[in-house]
């Protein structure tokens, strides 16, 4: 008799039964409200990984507070979005995930985000921040924080801050990421600054789809002046995030349009860092897109009441919004934390410029815009004609929306 | 049963029951032992899977799961020595891992998964009507506490102006009660008991139907408390039907329905969205190679799908052969250090590797430009043309130590007698590599280099890292460029952006599958001639 090969046969069919229990089983862990009256029920929080521990202490002491236990599990942000609207509609996603605000258009479309009443509350917010936090005239998300590109200025190269782009460029030498594809994001800016948005706002203050902008006299405008500063060199989509980074830790570039996530790296190779607004190229604001971070909660979550409190009544408050800033070091969503984070001159400086910084459209529309918009800047600056060249992006961008 | 005992006398039950067990017995105890264990934790987590899925009321898995544990206990438990002992695990794993993972692909295919068509129909409803409701401009915040009276649920209200008491339910408009007070708030009224907000917290469900009218005039709006503490006014711009199944916009009068296309579209086509998953039909692979954004660049693409993949195991294998020859030539020393490092590429990952490269090959600041050619201007990933050299030569990099290794095995494999043979008779060394050695070598490599093909036909994380299929060709509408291949490009379609179309990226995977097999089946039938050499 043959037994011997049964034990690695067996062990196959355990691996295939137990897939299959598990894919019952997962939609038990989530929503059911077995645990009990008295306490409360569990909220399931889709983290990112590194925010875990921030929101720790926020959690525990929620659960001392009402019974309600929230379970954070750490997600990685890459696939944080496609898991949560897949798993949503299944009964499977969490109560409440974390979020960036531009996820919006994407997850109200897929009906798998629940709207929030912030109340009274709201005026506590930026209100670059509720504005972003808004979608279709409805909030949908609590926000947390507020994010928004700035030039790095080693102040040790060049102890005043530019008045101007061209003053700028020529007090020394200016680095912005962009790569083979174009990087619009770090261009609107200087695209603002010639009156081109990407697209009106109706009455509410929303996006409008319907306005685009992009195609407005000002949009030619900039597209003439990327060609130039193409020319020039001072734009090269040659440079990519990391190169722009090496030159400016090495002191070859003493300004830097980029993002809070990279002034770390920058005081840590010991540069005197000063954060400046985006230097106007017209003499008009240069409004750089705002990100907004908050959490959203699930339209299939079955803990609605206790996630709308954990979110208005405990995420909302400053202690919990100051907690998160010290995990992100990004400028906290509500005024009063962004008041007290910006005894920091580095978050002073961000605060500042993203007074002038504006919401990146959240709408499903702006998925077309970003897939022509960065080539199409790539091809001006590397010397295509600006004219034709913007002219096809806003007709691919017009046909893509209708 | 063994059959010695057959042909003696008929033994009665007794003595076959005997038999049974010594025969059981007669393997070593321990491995019984285990597979008894071993059976035992399987039946275990399949009877759990089935009271989870019974309490789920998914039938389908539950079925499936209680025949196959029957199916599977059956088996190992039987005494009759049957293949399925060996082939039932493996038929398991091909059913889970490659059968069901093409049927769900196919059946996707004929779907309109995607943004916007995500979940169920009751789904969308609940979600529209949810979104649809908006807070009456400068209404107050009214405090809230949740009551209870036999079984329906109302909100205690208190007015923050007046600091009177109201009480409503789903069906009462509020109304004035005599409440106690605590702190200005109403707490408790009687007849009602004042439900603890832990208690509350697990009511989501009620506490979302529980709209409470203001007034008997339906303009006024309805009170809501979502967090359960915190009252606000909502009127709702949509309602929903059930007996027509329509949605009307109460602001401007529009009405949707349900049209089979899997969202309430009004008369003059607006779709509200969400909407929920439905079958098409055809609908997507139609598309896939009608429509006209896609249609343009589709041919291109696959000329140069088909150039890429020949190309890439083309290259890659006469490289590999000829470094395999070299090497496999005794007289040559350290053969095994070179080996070892030219296997090296072969070890990293290829995304990684991919990314490197294209960092060396940055036009400005890259290595090969600054270093090997001096400060030259080589447009290596962003001229048309040099791309697709670049992805190649990349490829070349990446894919020749694995043909060098399969070369290399096959080389040994060929006996050293039809070598010696072949001199004895004349034959000079190209005459035996071509004569000889490459029609033997090709036996068993042939099968490998249709594989090759097939790998590299949906080589998606070399052209991803490398180039993202760019330059963009400038002639068209989406954003496909020239170094895109099939799979590149179907994730471009189906994925960039913020808009996901599943079903359209499943009628293309399926499209390609096609294509794939197809070629793979006709080049084993053709490399059946080969083996008829020996």
């Amino acid at each position: 008799m043959k037994v011997n090969k049964r034990g690695i046969v067996a062990a196959g069919v355990i691996a295939i039964v137990s897939t299959l229990s598990l894919a019952g089983c997962s939609t038990a862990t989530n929503g059911d409200d077995s645990s009990g009256a008295e306490s409360g029920g569990t909220l399931t929080v889709w983290v990112d990984a590194e925010r875990v521990d921030a929101l720790q202490g926020a959690a525990d002491s929620y659960e001392e507070k009402t019974g309600v236990k929230v379970e954070l599990v750490g997600k990685s942000v890459d696939d944080m979005k496609d898991d949560f609207i897949q798993q949503v509609p299944t009964g499977k996603g969490p109560d409440v995930v974390m979020g960036a605000h531009d996820w919006l258009g994407e997850l109200s479309t897929n009906g798998v985000v629940a709207p929030l009443e912030l109340g009274d509350s709201s005026a506590d917010y930026l209100p670059v921040a509720l504005q972003a936090a808004t979608y279709d005239g409805t909030v949908y998300m609590l926000p947390y924080a507020v994010e928004n590109i700035a030039v790095l200025r080693n102040a040790d190269m060049v102890p005043e801050a530019p008045t101007s782009f061209d003053d700028m460029v020529s007090k020394g030498t200016f680095v912005v990421e962009q790569g083979a594809e174009g990087n619009p994001y770090h261009l609107y800016p200087f695209q603002t600054a010639f009156g081109a948005p990407v697209f009106g706002t109706d009455d509410s203050g929303s996006y409008d789809s319907t306005d685009l902008q992009l195609g407005s006299d000002g949009g030619f405008a900039f597209a003439d002046w990327l060609a130039a500063q193409g020319a020039a060199g001072t734009l090269n989509t040659d440079i990519d995030g990391e190169i722009a980074k090496q030159q400016f830790l090495d002191g070859t570039a003493a300004f830097w349009l980029t993002g809070p996530w990279n002034v770390g790296a920058a005081t840590d190779a010991g540069i005197n860092v000063a954060i400046d607004p985006v230097p106007s190229p017209t003499g008009e604001t240069a409004s750089p897109f705002a990100g907004v971070k908050g959490f959203f909660v699930s339209s299939e979550s079955k803990n609605k009441v206790a996630a709308n409190d954990f979110l208005v009544n405990y995420i909302g408050t400053e202690e919990v919004q100051l907690e998160l800033f010290k995990a992100g070091n990004v400028l906290p969503a509500l005024t009063a934390a962004a008041d007290t984070a910006a005894s920091d001159p580095i978050i002073a400086g961000f605060q500042a410029v993203g007074a002038d910084a504006v919401p990146m459209p959240a709408i499903p529309a702006m998925g077309s815009v970003w897939e022509f918009w960065g080539v199409a800047e790539a091809a001006i600056i590397n010397g295509s004609d600006p004219k034709t060249t913007w002219q096809k992006l806003v007709d691919d961008v017009t046909a893509a929306i209708k | 049963m063994t059959e010695l005992a057959e042909p003696t006398a008929p033994l009665n039950k007794r003595q076959r029951q005997a038999a049974k067990i010594a025969d059981a017995a007669s393997g070593p105890i321990g491995w019984m032992l285990l597979k008894i264990l071993l059976l035992a934790v399987v039946d275990a987590i399949a009877l759990y899977a089935a009271f989870v899925l019974f309490g789920q009321q998914e039938w389908l898995v539950l079925g499936l799961v209680v025949a196959v544990t029957v199916l599977v206990n059956y088996i190992y438990f039987s005494r009759k020595r049957v293949p399925a002992k060996y082939l039932t695990p493996g038929i398991i794993f091909l059913i889970i891992f490659q059968v069901f993972t093409l049927l769900y692909t196919g059946y996707i295919g004929f779907t309109n998964y995607g943004t916007g068509h995500n979940g169920t129909k009751d789904q969308a409803i609940s979600s529209l009507l949810a979104s649809s409701q908006e807070r009456v401009e400068d209404s107050a915040t009214y405090p809230v506490t949740v009551v209870e009276q036999f079984g329906t649920y109302g909100l205690l209200v208190t007015d923050p102006e007046s600091g009177d008491a109201l009480l409503g339910t789903a069906e009462q408009p509020l109304a004035e009660v005599d409440a106690d007070f605590e702190g200005g708030q109403a707490v408790a009224v009687d007849g009602w008991n004042t439900l603890p907000l832990a208690k509350v917290f697990t009511l989501s469900a009620e506490l979302e139907k529980l709209s409470v009218p203001f007034s008997d005039d339906p303009n006024d709006g309805s009170l809501r408390a979502p967090d359960g503490q915190k009252g606000y006014l909502y009127v709702s711009s949509l309602e929903y039907d059930a007996d027509a199944d329509t949605i009307t916009d109460t602001t401007t009068g529009a009405v949707y329905a349900d049209t089979g296309e899997g969202a309430f579209t009004a008369e003059d086509g607006a779709e509200l969205l969400p909407g929920w998953q439905t079958t098409v039909g055809f609908d997507n692979f139609v598309r896939a190679v009608t429509d006209e954004s896609i249609r343009g660049p589709l041919i291109s693409v696959t000329i140069w799908t088909f150039v890429f993949a020949l190309l890439s195991v083309a290259t890659t294998f006469f490289l590999g052969l000829l470094l395999a020859l070299v090497f496999n030539n005794t007289r040559m020393r350290f053969r095994n250090g070179y080996r070892i490092i030219l296997i090296l590429p072969y070890a990293f990952p290829a995304f990684l590797s991919a990314l490197v490269w294209a960092g060396m090959m940055n036009e400005s600041f890259g290595f090969i430009n600054q270093v090997i050619f001096g400060g030259a201007d080589i447009p290596w990933l962003s001229d048309p043309n040099l791309a697709k050299v670049s992805v190649l030569l990349v490829n070349l990099w990446l894919g020749f130590p694995y043909m060098f290794l399969v070369c290399m095995g096959a080389l040994q494999g060929i006996p050293e007698d039809v070598n010696e043979a072949a001199v004895m008779d004349g034959a000079n060394p190209w005459q035996v590599f071509r004569r000889i050695k490459l029609p033997l070598l090709l036996v068993t490599v042939a099968p490998l280099l249709i594989s090759s093909f097939a790998f590299n036909f949906n080589n998606f994380n070399l052209i991803y890292m490398l180039t993202k299929g760019g330059p963009r060709f400038d002639d068209v509408s989406i954003p496909v460029g020239h170094t895109d291949i099939l799979i590149s490009m179907v994730y471009k379609v189906a994925f960039t952006g913020q808009s996901r179309d599943y079903g359209l990226a499943s009628a293309f995977t399926i499209l390609i599958f096609i294509v794939v097999a197809t070629i793979s089946i006709i080049s084993f039938r053709k490399t059946k001639a080969l083996e008829e050499l020996n």
